[in-house]
């Protein structure tokens, strides 16, 4: 595989609160690759977000980068750590929008009730080009266009609370490729979207993908939309991946419990009907009352004694496919 | 935009009504009718009014008729501008006034504007820099802002300025211009001794605003479209200016809604300890000496101009809330 | 299972009024003013006993005498508190007694002393009070904060406002909180008309400037009246707008409460109406009430202290705070005895502690917010 355009090595970000610290991402690594999508998967809480928020430094406060590096290569091949920039310096904000672009996740509230969706849109064109005024805009209705909506020269001058959420949606994925960047962090793109817009949003993306050979970074909790969309997987519980592989890996051979579970509690419209849908057991622990061990421990079900003393390692156990779990290292006696 | 516009009509001109109603009851409440206040305040400053006058006055009053039948009259005598005369001045109640409600304008509107001025900017400093030092410096003289009366505050003031600096903060002209006719030279002199009372004013005001708009803020502040203008590369000065400023801005505009009220009722009390020529002093006068009709004209006429000057905030607040002029908004 | 899930475990099964009480402890702020208002409402129960002079007792001769130090410690540096006596001389040209302090003549400072008679908590008649003069009269010798024109001692005088003021704001609240939570609570659980004309009417009271309205209605209160007369006549008309904020929290409870799970449990259960109310809703925002009435009470006490001061609320010889502040209304005065300007001293910590209180019970009565 050739070189990726975007790689997470080993980030620990930990939010220092008065009760504590919450270690929200607690050594996660990845790579991104262009015309490539990786699916992090995982339950609310366990650090998806603030892995997005920690690639474009936009972590609020208390939270911050610890430790780690995150190696952006740039359009002219150079390789950057953005953990060494400064937050608010130039360089750091020509490279939001500029060379990584973010879909949040509520299209209801990502763009401000009391500016034109043309006004923030045109903002971020001229933020990151010489575009005069006039040639900005023409190329906001050119985007609008790109993303499918309709008569984008009227709706250009609309508000967002004039819009459907899913038209939200296709703005915002305007406005973060309006600078054409060569990665998209899509954090949960359609949670908020009934089905139907759902499929629409992510065929837009796969579409824009296609054409411009972006490397997508598609955060969601829906195994569904992972296996729809991704071509590698991470998965991960409080702020550490657990197991990570390519798509066919993960959903044929998944090899870490949690992985497990997290597969057999999605709906199938082919299993028997009436029959129960499997759950976890337990629920996410509190961030500051993380047990020790494997954070995983208290809801395994092949929980063992060493899980509750020691963290396990990831390792490799097939072809770009690792985990960490105890189930398969062998502890030292 | 247009049910908005008539909603706020309509709340204004049921508002200018019950106002109407309040200001009646209050010139009917003391014992005896105004007309014998009228007149016992006639005689003593040796204007002596007949029996006959004074029956003349009652029946044009309709005092001798039902209360309805009083309450229209005295409402059309208002609508028609006659306030009557003041003997005490020996003027009519309109030209006694007339001045001195320019001033209150005047002296209520700035204050309104030093306290925008001032609330805005600390408002946003103390939330974007929650927790600092400044904030918490902030928050206790907002905190002081909104526990010293301001008239304990004009007398403390009055005090320190006599005491310490040895000048009197007094009055709103130099003795040589109070009673001058108006010039450039009286309006310089009114400008120097404006800001005093107008910080005096604004104090309190300003304090509830700056927690009103720091609280505001730090809500937009964890909103999400705050992420989004921060990942599309924007400068966090602008972020935060261009956007949670803007949203938190309305909520902070509509205050006027009560801060005008709050202020003109403010300047009421401290144009009494520092003796400014508004209507102030005249109401508390009118009032303590029973000459009803001219104290219920002042509360009538500042309870009017407070409702217009609500009015007119509204129709701003319509024009900058893109929610409101596009009727998503009540 | 470690030790932060048994705090967690700790938390879950708390009842709300331990939540409550563990939020408020946090706030330091707002329980060292609890401290400061219990201590002044202590003031305002004691009040005959810790005046040390007849609060009405005037002579002209002791006009404006300055606040009088006190001596701690003897000359060989015991502990032995004392204040100079005061001496009567006569003007040679007016032949005018005016007192002056004389160095060479000392009165010990007693614990529980004799002075005026009076009726503690108005039942048991008893001369003690909390300081006294070992040798000689209290009103002779005692004037620890100055004396007004009259000759009348500041602290006394202050001590017995404290009674009036702090009084007059329970009042006040007490009659908003009965008009509050009737037309809030018929506004947030009726809806509909009821709600709209409500609310105008609220919106039409918060939009006429308070205190010229305040001035009218209070300057129609007759001449004639007794003190008592007046002191019910001023609270009901502060309390005349102090109800319009306080139904707008009961009214936002009602609806918020209105939409939570555990009401409409209760409804589908068969609750009648009145048991969801006072067994459900009632104690849920009990707190907030609590909260609100801590913020409006110093509001209150602002609008007592600014009518007095103007002359239009309590009259002498009733004292209050704004009755004592009337006496320092003039530069002249001040200039003259700028000791009368202590009362603002009271006010403003009253003022700050009841808001902070006010706060950290706002902040506290959301448990789990």
């Amino acid at each position: 595989m050739a070189d990726p355009i975007l790689s997470v090595r080993n980030l620990h970000t930990h939010f220092f609160a008065d009760e504590g610290v919450v270690r929200a991402v607690d050594g996660t690594s990845f790579d991104l690759h262009s015309g490539r999508t990786l699916g992090i998967v995982g339950e609310s809480g366990c650090g998806k977000s603030v892995t997005a928020k920690s690639i474009l430094r936009i972590v609020e406060r208390p939270g911050r980068i610890v430790s780690g590096e995150i190696l952006l290569r740039r359009k002219n091949g150079s390789v950057v750590d953005l953990v060494t920039l400064p937050t608010d310096g130039v360089e750091m904000r020509g490279i939001r929008g500029g060379n990584i672009g973010l879909v949040f996740q509520e299209p209801m509230s990502s763009l401000s009730a009391f500016h034109t969706i043309g006004n923030q849109l045109i903002e971020a064109i001229r933020l990151h080009s010489r575009l005069t005024k006039p040639a900005a805009r023409a190329r906001a209705v050119e985007l609008l266009a790109m993303v499918g909506i309709p008569r984008p020269s009227q709706r250009i001058d609309s508000y967002s609370f004039e819009l459907s959420g899913g038209l939200r949606q296709r703005v915002m994925i305007a406005m973060a490729l309006a600078a054409e960047p060569r990665v998209l962090i899509a954090d949960e793109p359609t949670t908020a979207l009934d089905v139907t817009t759902q499929a629409q949003i992510l065929e837009l993306i796969r579409r824009l993908q296609q054409e411009r050979d972006l490397a997508v970074m598609l955060i969601t909790h829906d195994m569904g939309v992972i296996a729809e969309m991704a071509d590698d997987v991470v998965v991960m519980y409080l702020g550490k991946e657990v197991e990570k592989g390519p798509v066919d890996a993960i959903f044929h051979a998944p090899r870490h419990p949690y992985t497990k579970s997290l597969l057999r509690s999605i709906p199938s419209v082919l299993a028997e009907p009436r029959s129960r849908l499997a759950t976890i057991t337990g629920s996410i622990p509190h961030p500051f009352a993380r047990p020790g061990g494997c954070p995983f421990h208290p809801r395994c079900p092949d929980r063992m004694s060493v899980c509750e003393t020691s963290v396990p390692q990831e390792i490799v156990i097939g072809e770009n496919h690792a985990t960490a779990c105890h189930l398969y290292t062998r502890v030292p006696a | 935009m247009l049910p908005y516009l008539l909603r706020r009509l309509g709340l204004a001109v049921i508002t200018v009504w019950a106002i109407t109603v309040v200001t009646f009851i209050i010139l009917q409440l003391p014992p005896g009718d105004f007309v014998d206040a009228y007149v016992a305040q006639a005689s003593a400053m040796g204007t002596a009014i007949s029996a006959a006058e004074a029956d003349a006055l009652r029946h044009a009053y309709g005092l001798d008729q039902s209360l309805w039948v009083q309450y229209y009259k005295w409402l059309s005598h208002i609508v028609h501008g006659e306030f009557g005369q003041s003997f005490e001045y020996g003027r009519p109640v309109t030209e006694v006034i007339g001045d001195r409600l320019w001033l209150t304008i005047l002296l209520s509107i700035g204050a309104i504007i030093v306290t925008w001025g001032l609330a805005l900017p600390i408002g946003i400093y103390s939330a974007v820099r929650q927790y600092s030092i400044g904030d918490y410096i902030f928050t206790f003289i907002g905190f002081v802002g909104l526990a010293v009366p301001n008239f304990l505050l004009a007398l403390i003031v009055m005090y320190v300025g006599l005491r310490v600096f040895n000048v009197s903060v007094g009055g709103l002209f130099s003795s040589d211009f109070q009673l001058a006719p108006w010039s450039w030279a009286k309006v310089w002199d009114l400008a120097q001794h404006l800001p005093v009372p107008m910080l005096i004013l604004a104090l309190a005001g300003t304090a509830q605003l700056v927690r009103i708009m720091r609280a505001n803020l730090l809500d937009e502040l964890r909103r999400p479209y705050v992420v989004t203008a921060r990942a599309r590369g924007l400068a966090e000065r602008r972020v935060i200016l261009k956007y949670p400023v803007r949203a938190a801005l309305n909520p902070f505009a509509s205050t006027i809604g009560y801060l005008l009220p709050y202020t003109v009722s403010g300047s009421v009390i401290i144009s009494v300890v520092l003796s400014l020529p508004t209507v102030g002093p005249l109401l508390l006068h009118s009032l303590i000496s029973q000459v009803m009709l001219l104290g219920s004209t002042i509360i009538l006429m500042l309870g009017v101009l407070t409702v217009f000057g609500t009015l007119l905030s509204d129709l701003l607040l319509m024009w900058i809330d893109p929610r409101i002029r596009l009727g998503q908004l009540k | 299972m470690s030790v932060t899930t048994a705090a967690e475990n700790r938390v879950a099964v708390a009842t709300q009024r331990q939540l409550i009480w563990w939020r408020f402890r946090k706030h330091k702020l707002a329980l060292v003013s609890a401290f400061v208002v219990l201590a002044f409402y202590a003031v305002a129960i004691f009040a005959d006993t810790i005046a040390y002079t007849e609060p009405f007792d005037t002579q002209a001769a002791r006009s404006y005498i300055p606040p009088q130090p006190i001596r701690w410690f003897d000359a060989d540096g015991h502990f032995h508190p004392t204040v100079n006596a005061l001496k009567g001389k006569r003007d040679p040209r007016t032949f005018k007694l005016t007192y002056a302090p004389d160095p060479g003549e000392t009165r010990d400072l007693v614990l529980f002393g004799h002075g005026y008679e009076y009726r503690l908590f108005g039942l048991f008649p008893t001369d003690i009070h909390l300081l006294g003069v070992s040798n000689g009269r209290p009103q002779d010798a005692l004037f620890l904060l100055g004396t007004d024109q009259l000759g009348r001692d500041v602290c006394s005088r202050l001590i017995l406002a404290t009674r009036t003021s702090l009084t007059i704001g329970l009042v006040g609240v007490v009659m908003s909180l009965v008009l509050g939570v009737l037309l809030g609570g018929m506004s947030g659980l009726y809806g509909g008309w009821v709600d709209v004309v409500i609310q105008r009417v609220i919106e039409i009271l918060r939009s006429i400037p308070t205190i010229p309205l305040w001035m009218g209605l209070a300057a129609a209160v007759p001449s004639s009246w007794t003190p008592q007369q007046v002191y019910f006549a001023i609270t009901l008309i502060i309390s005349l707008i102090g109800w319009t904020e306080l139904a707008r929290v009961v009214r936002g409870r009602f609806l918020a409460l209105r939409e939570e799970d555990f009401i409409t449990a209760a409804e589908l259960a068969g609750a009648s109406r009145m048991r969801i109310i006072f067994k459900h809703m009632v104690p849920s925002f009990l707190s907030h009430i609590i909260a609100a009435v801590s913020l409006a009470l110093p509001a209150m006490i602002i609008s007592e202290t600014t009518l007095s001061f103007l002359g239009l609320g309590l009259r002498p010889p009733a004292i209050s705070w704004g009755v004592l502040l009337q006496d320092a209304q003039n530069l002249q005065t001040l200039g003259l005895a700028p000791w009368l300007l202590v009362v603002a001293v009271p006010v403003i910590v009253v003022i700050l502690a009841f808001n902070f209180l006010g706060d950290g019970l706002r902040d506290a009565a959301d448990p789990y917010g």
